[in-house]
């Protein structure tokens, strides 16, 4: 914990890289410098310690798509409302409270009777299956750092067999290629996502980074390793190196975690799905691969052909989570933030989530 | 959601072992890492996901003395 105190947490440690980024900022002619993140928890230490406030005007610290739960549709949310109906949910506790088309969500399943229960863990889920005679199925979100761990519990032995997974988990690579292409997001460079490259390493970044020429650098958690990525970033945007830098390196490898990789690859595989908030991102999406398909809720319970799928009605009246997710507007842009919209009340995802910006950007008094 | 935290490993099978979070003890599995005792990992949703390298959190702290001076 020294290390926490003693440097990621050190005022003077901060004090000092706000300076550099000042020093480093003046050297870039442009008026402002727009860096997006993709990670609710980087988006959570930019508010809780007041980034935004200390850095330079001209740079714009932008949140992104950062929050699995945020871009679950509400095609998905229905199909775990509908499995509600005859099985036992588990999942992780933020998924509850977000609304399908019909403006039910899991939670009101719940408060209806129905048998919805919040874990830390699918291994959780798994105990649960065991002991209960009912079906149960777990709604698996997350990006790269939850697939392996999903996957990994599949792989394993004697697993009862009245488990199975809505499997609503997403690849943060496609979702960053649509970013870095959108002309209307204007991004000046990446921070990437910590947790997210333990998994996939620097590899995955490298080729976007040459396509877009749009610099990257990889980032923990603290507030000290926020400021110190972005002062490389300013750097490589100071000195033109198009790049992608890793200022997590004591937890992110250059080819990432191999293990995790290869579980992920066995049981998974990627196929085209929407994002809230995005159109279908190309092979963003994650589905199990015939060999697990007993495990796959959508099969078992024949979801597949199930309802049309209307995206008209992705978002509520008035709601703007789409613009937020693309980083085309800051959630106080948005008329019903703070007032119709709260983490009481939500009406979007953003706000429900305890790592959607909207949600993030209140508890942290933006309103 | 993709909230990871920092343990200490206590016991390890191979599968799954002891981490200890400051003080809070829980069994989290480890088949995704090579971890042995005494080793810090990082553990999301009841999975390491990696080990801390200290070598490299050594570099880390070298730059930031630098922003210490």
């Amino acid at each position: 914990m020294n290390f926490q105190n003693n440097y990621l947490r050190n005022e003077k440690v901060a004090k000092n890289l706000c300076n550099r980024i000042a020093e480093i900022s003046k050297l870039i002619p442009s008026p402002k410098i727009r860096i997006m993140h993709v990670c609710g928890t980087h988006e959570d230490t930019v508010s809780k310690y007041g980034i935004r406030g200390i850095l330079p005007d001209k740079i714009e610290i932008i949140p992104g798509p950062g929050c699995p739960v945020c871009v679950t549709t509400m095609k998905e949310i229905d199909e775990a409302i509908l499995l509600a109906q005859k099985c036992v949910i588990t999942t992780f506790g933020d998924l509850l409270k977000v609304p399908g088309s019909d403006g039910r969500s899991l939670a009101s399943v719940k408060a209806e009777g129905g048998d919805v229960r919040i874990v830390y863990s699918i291994f959780d889920s798994i105990e649960i299956a065991k002991n209960c005679d009912r079906e149960v199925v777990h709604i698996a979100v997350g990006f790269e750092t939850s697939a392996p761990i999903t996957a990994s519990a599949l792989m394993g032995r004697e697993l009862p067999p009245n488990f199975s997974i809505l499997s609503c988990h997403r690849l943060v690579p496609p979702a960053l290629d649509v970013l870095m292409d959108d002309r209307e997001a204007k991004i000046d460079g990446l921070i990437d996502p910590g947790h997210v490259s333990t998994v996939i390493g620097l590899r995955p970044y490298e080729p976007l980074t040459k396509k877009y020429g749009i610099p990257q650098v990889i980032a923990g958690f603290e507030p000290n390793d926020l400021l110190l990525g972005i002062v490389m970033l300013l750097e490589m945007i100071a000195e033109g190196r198009i790049e992608v830098g890793n200022e997590y390196s004591r937890v992110v490898k250059y080819e990432g975690n191999l293990k995790a990789q290869k579980v992920m690859e066995e049981v998974f595989e990627p196929f085209d799905v929407a994002w809230r908030g995005f159109p279908v991102i190309s092979g963003s999406g994650l589905k199990l691969k015939e060999k697990f398909k007993k495990f796959d809720a959508r099969v078992r319970f024949d979801l597949t052909s199930k309802g049309k799928y209307d995206s008209s009605l992705e978002e509520a009246k008035g709601c703007i989570c789409g613009l937020v997710l693309r980083g085309r507007a800051y959630p106080d842009e948005c008329a019903l933030f703070g007032k119709k919209c709260t983490p009481e009340h939500p009406v979007g995802a953003c706000m429900v989530s305890s790592e959607g910006s909207c949600g993030i950007w209140y508890r942290y008094g933006k309103f | 959601m993709c909230i990871a935290i920092p343990g200490k490993v206590l016991s390890t099978d191979g599968i799954s072992g002891e981490v200890d979070f400051m003080g809070t003890r829980r069994k989290v599995r480890l088949d995704l890492v090579d971890a042995k005792v005494g080793d810090w990992v990082i553990v999301h949703v009841g999975s390491a996901i990696e080990v801390i390298d200290e070598k490299t959190a050594l570099e880390t702290i070298e730059i930031f003395e630098k922003y210490l001076l």
